[in-house]
């Protein structure tokens, strides 16, 4: 019987392990030094808000495992070694495998600030580092203020993190408006506001110079770049991205780039050795994707895809049109297709821009200049029905009919608001059209007759 | 990576103390709570309307004022931080006294009501004495332990409806299904069945009474209302009478399942139902406590099914015992009656197991042939055993081993009692037939489902913690699979603390309700087609 050993048991770890388990009756071993079950790890920030339980993060309990015959190993992979097809964990236990799957997932970004290693100094990824917090910001009399640093997604959860207990907290963002490389600057523009309504004190166009450490090596104050201002804190949060977590593949002789470099099968340069999830690096970009994407779904996905090729059925990875949602603070945010910020757009992509006069919401299409195609949306506030945005892509719709029907993509709870007719009206407006919104209709959302065009 | 590890202990403290504010409004509403209880220790208030009113608004007033503390001053948006931190939401101390207390007060409410002071056939007492001015001016009559729990349960609706419209008022959903729940039990459970009480003798009853009728409970939630002196009350009455007597028969045959059908069975235990109510109002801080495991979820389906057996057979066996056999007296004698039963049954389980077999699981159908099997079993008995011993008990036994095990007991002791242990609707999810038919029919032709928002799902957790029903809705999302559960009461909770929008409740086409695509979006087509064909 085959031995197929992953390592790391995250949702692109665990995806491929149940997939596998789905297709064939192979042995399956999962390592990970992190956790004895898999969890969840973007709901970490829920349990030390109070929301959740560690164990309610668990999408299986614990008898699943042993119920389906994937066994897990607790342990920390030190080497691989592909020549004697076996791995080494804590430098002892050796393990034999005939397909091993790295799915070692990310590690936080440090870059060579001074003091970043001090005591009261953290990232936010894994269970450990959650951990720690609670040692370094259990509340409010012991952590009097916290200091985060990097103004991406885990920046601004561990900023609603801290806020639910009532620490202060100061964001540090290096860029002039929050996420402005990813969001287009009126959807940036509306968090900044969000932000600063929970009292949080974001400082924009500003960088981290150091970190100062009191007399026993922990964190006293940080010291920022542009004025010089020191400010006292009692806890630092690094959050300005993620790299791969494969130090412990340097000498083993797979390729590695930034992460584990593999072709569009998932596999590596090494026979019977394939890596996916965060710590996966494709050698070509796909379409307008990262080379590397440390997103939830694309893991699940590549677990699925390797699944197949491990069970015989040799299948490329080939994602479909890019979608991603976040929740900042109390607004939800979900995207579908490609928009781009104004520092990354290309020449050809027009922004439609709708802002609610009072509430908290937006959107933004992005449409081809020339043949108006429509490119993709960005929505904060309103949701979206995936499904209905995936086949207008698939369909190469035009921007006209995307606003024509926009309200067979709502997906808000029933009784909500819409502003479907505002949208079209600022789109008319705005490109001195005359549309009039089509009423929603059940038939076209679930595709029960299949359109032409 | 760091392999340190420790214990996920929370050292931390409840994310905010409660504010200087909230105590004097815990000691209003305590304060309100106190008149109760010294009445109930027999102290005589003077002027009893002063002393009531003054009563409830405290604790009304302090309710409200908690609640406008703790949501006021935080933007709209889900607020359940620290949830997990605070004793009385995460089964620690508190929230055992408050079990313990409310356990307490419903076994005094229902075995021992002399010892809130009520007094057969004379000057109440206590606690009831002090509703009684409320009682007349409502119905004219004094009030019993039935009318201070129904005031003091409309008054926890009412207050603890306006805190969860505060908590959830980004959310419009909830708010408007929470308007519909307060007014129906304002009206309906509370002042209506008190009015139409004053009625009784009146002219236009020609003289009869009609009992006491929540027009809103059907039956088997209702399980007396065929009993012999309701049927003679509501005959007594005339045309009014009969026709809520047929209302009451049309509610089981025609309304509930038409309804059901258009809106699932949401439309009744979660915008109509008092116990819904008051589980969603009173009960909300406890939602996240309900078990999800698989073996809870076992449990739940045995008994809950077992308690539609027992209602029905319990129900048939009361209506068999007050009628005749003497067919020139009245077309409905003892043998029609229980041919017609039979032949219902028949049908019903004929046509779900023609049509819908394979949406029900394996056990689910075991279950249902066994029920069906006893059920005909008992009802042939009854053509070789004599008269009185139907179903081998007498029917008088059955209705009051019903009565005491699964109206009082259940339903309140457990069902209300137990809300800081084992979550807000441990009633509806394990006791309440109504809840169980009613999802029979959701669960085989409703036009309810919960749909998933393609790959969007992050498997967090959330809609599963907060689901009050112990519904494992992750499980689901996280295949984006469409969420058809007979037990969803539609409370649409899980689509609110959804940080990613994945979760929508919906009525729509009944075509593909049930055989969703196991599949995410997000995958190419290859991929798709791949799993699809499995």
């Amino acid at each position: 019987m085959e031995n197929i050993v992953i390592i790391g048991n995250g949702i692109a770890g665990v995806s491929a392990a149940r997939h596998i388990r789905k297709l064939s009756d192979k042995r399956i071993i999962i390592i990970s030094a992190e956790t004895d079950y898999f969890f969840s790890r973007t709901a970490l920030m829920y349990v030390y808000m109070g929301h959740m339980k560690f164990e309610h993060i668990q999408p299986y309990e614990n008898w699943f495992w042993e119920k389906n015959r994937i066994e897990l190993v607790r342990g920390y992979v030190t080497h691989v070694q592909p020549q004697e097809k076996q791995l080494l964990i804590d430098g002892s236990r050796a393990i034999q495998y005939d397909k091993l799957i790295i799915a070692t997932g990310s590690k936080p970004n440090k870059f060579g600030w001074p003091g970043q290693d001090l005591h009261g100094v953290q990232g936010l990824y894994s269970k450990q580092d959650l951990d720690l917090l609670e040692v370094n910001a259990p509340n409010k009399e012991t952590c009097k203020r916290a200091v985060i640093v990097g103004g991406g997604l885990i920046g601004i959860e561990l900023a609603e993190m801290l806020r639910s207990r009532d620490i202060p907290v100061t964001f540090l963002v290096r860029e002039n408006s929050f996420w402005n490389g990813v969001l287009p600057k009126g959807e940036s523009q509306l968090i900044n506001e969000h932000i600063k309504e929970h009292h949080i004190d974001l400082r924009l166009a500003t960088n981290l110079k150091e970190i100062v450490a009191d007399e026993n090596g922990k964190v006293k104050s940080v010291i920022i770049a542009e004025t010089g201002e020191e400010i006292p804190c009692d806890m630092v949060g690094l959050t300005a991205g993620v790299t791969p977590n494969i130090d412990f593949l340097k000498d083993s002789g797979i390729e590695l780039g930034r992460g584990v470099k593999v072709n569009r099968f998932l596999e590596t340069n090494i026979v019977d050795v394939y890596a996916i999830g965060d710590c996966a690096e494709q050698h070509e970009a796909i379409g307008n994707r990262r080379p590397i994407e440390a997103v939830w779904y694309t893991g699940r996905m590549m677990g699925e895809t390797v699944a197949q090729t491990i069970c015989g059925n040799r299948i490329e990875y080939k994602p479909g049109h890019w979608f991603n949602s976040a929740k900042f603070l109390d607004i939800e945010y979900q995207t579908y297709g490609w928009v781009f910020s104004e520092r990354n757009k290309k020449e050809h992509e027009e922004h439609f821009h709708w802002r609610h006069a009072a509430e908290k919401l937006c959107v933004t299409m992005a449409f081809d200049k020339d043949s108006h195609q429509f490119l993709g949306i960005n929505t904060f506030g309103i949701r979206m029905r995936h499904e209905v945005f995936d086949r207008w892509l698939t369909e190469k719709r035009k921007i006209d009919y995307v606003i024509e029907h926009l309200q067979d993509a709502n997906f808000d709870p029933e009784f909500y608001k819409n502003y479907e007719h505002e949208i079209v009206s600022k789109f008319n407006a705005d490109f001195g059209k005359s549309i009039k919104p089509k009423r929603k209709s059940i038939k076209r959302i679930f595709n029960l007759k299949p359109q032409h065009h | 990576m760091s392999t340190y590890d420790r214990s996920m202990a929370l050292t931390g403290q409840p994310p905010k103390e409660i504010s200087r504010n909230q105590k004097i409004a815990t000691l209003i509403g305590l304060s309100g709570l106190a008149i109760i209880l010294l009445a109930a220790f027999n102290v005589s208030f003077p002027n009893k309307a002063l002393w009531l009113s003054i009563s409830l608004a405290a604790i009304t007033t302090g309710t409200i004022w908690f609640s406008w503390e703790a949501y006021s001053k935080k933007l709209p948006g889900i607020k359940n931080d620290g949830v997990w931190f605070k004793s009385i939401s995460s089964q620690g101390f508190w929230g055992w006294i408050a079990g313990i207390a409310l356990t307490t007060f419903y076994i005094v409410l229902y075995f021992y009501p002399e010892y809130l002071g009520l007094v057969k056939d004379g000057e109440n007492k206590g606690v009831i004495a002090l509703f009684d001015p409320l009682s007349r001016m409502l119905s004219g009559n004094p009030a019993s332990q039935w009318f201070v729990y129904g005031t003091l349960y409309t008054v926890a609706i009412l207050a603890f409806g306006i805190k969860f419209m505060w908590k959830y008022r980004h959310n419009r959903y909830e708010r408007i299904r929470t308007m519909s729940v307060m007014f129906f039990q304002t009206a309906f459970a509370f002042i209506i069945p008190e009015l139409m009480a004053r009625l009784n003798g009146d002219k236009i009853l020609n003289g009869g009474s009609l009992p006491y009728y929540d027009l809103k409970n059907v039956w088997p939630l209702n399980y007396y209302n065929f009993e012999g002196y309701r049927i003679k009350s509501f005959l007594s009455s005339g045309d009014i009478g009969f026709a809520l007597l047929i209302f009451g028969i049309l509610s089981i045959f025609v309304i509930t399942p038409i309804l059901t059908y258009k809106y699932g069975k949401r439309w009744y235990c979660s915008w109509v139902c008092g116990c819904g109510g008051l589980a969603e109002t009173a009960g909300d801080s406890f939602r996240q406590l309900s078990d999800k495991t698989v073996k809870a979820w076992n449990i739940e389906r045995w008994v809950v099914h077992s308690v539609v057996v027992f209602v029905t057979l319990m129900t048939t066996a009361v209506i068999y015992s007050y009628l005749g056999t003497d067919t020139s007296k009245y077309w409905l004698t003892k043998n029609t009656f229980l041919i017609g039963v039979a032949i219902l049954l028949t049908v019903v389980f004929t046509l779900v197991m023609l049509f819908k077999r394979e949406q029900l699981q394996k056990d689910a159908q075991y279950g249902a042939i066994g029920y069906f099997v006893i059920i005909m079993a008992l009802i042939g008995m009854h053509f070789f055993s004599g008269d009185g011993n139907v179903f081998l008990f007498k029917s008088e036994t059955l209705r009051k081993s019903y009565s005491f095990l699964i109206g009082s007991i259940f339903s309140g002791v457990i069902g209300t009692g137990f809300y800081p242990i084992l979550g807000n609707r441990v009633w509806c999810r394990f006791g309440c037939p109504m809840a169980a038919i009613l999802g029979f029919q959701q669960r085989l032709f409703s036009k309810f489902r919960i749909t998933t928002n393609g790959g969007q799902c992050i498997s967090c957790g959330n809609c599963s913690t907060y689901c009050e029903m112990g519904i494992d809705v992750r499980a689901y999302a996280q295949k984006g699979e469409n969420i058809v559960r007979s037990s969803c009461v539609g409370c649409g909770i899980c689509s609110a603390v959804c940080p990613r929008g994945v979760l929508k409740l919906e009525n729509g086409p009944l075509q593909g309700r049930i055989d969703s695509n196991q599949v995410l979006m997000g995958n190419d087509v290859d991929l798709m087609t791949l799993v699809n064909k499995k």
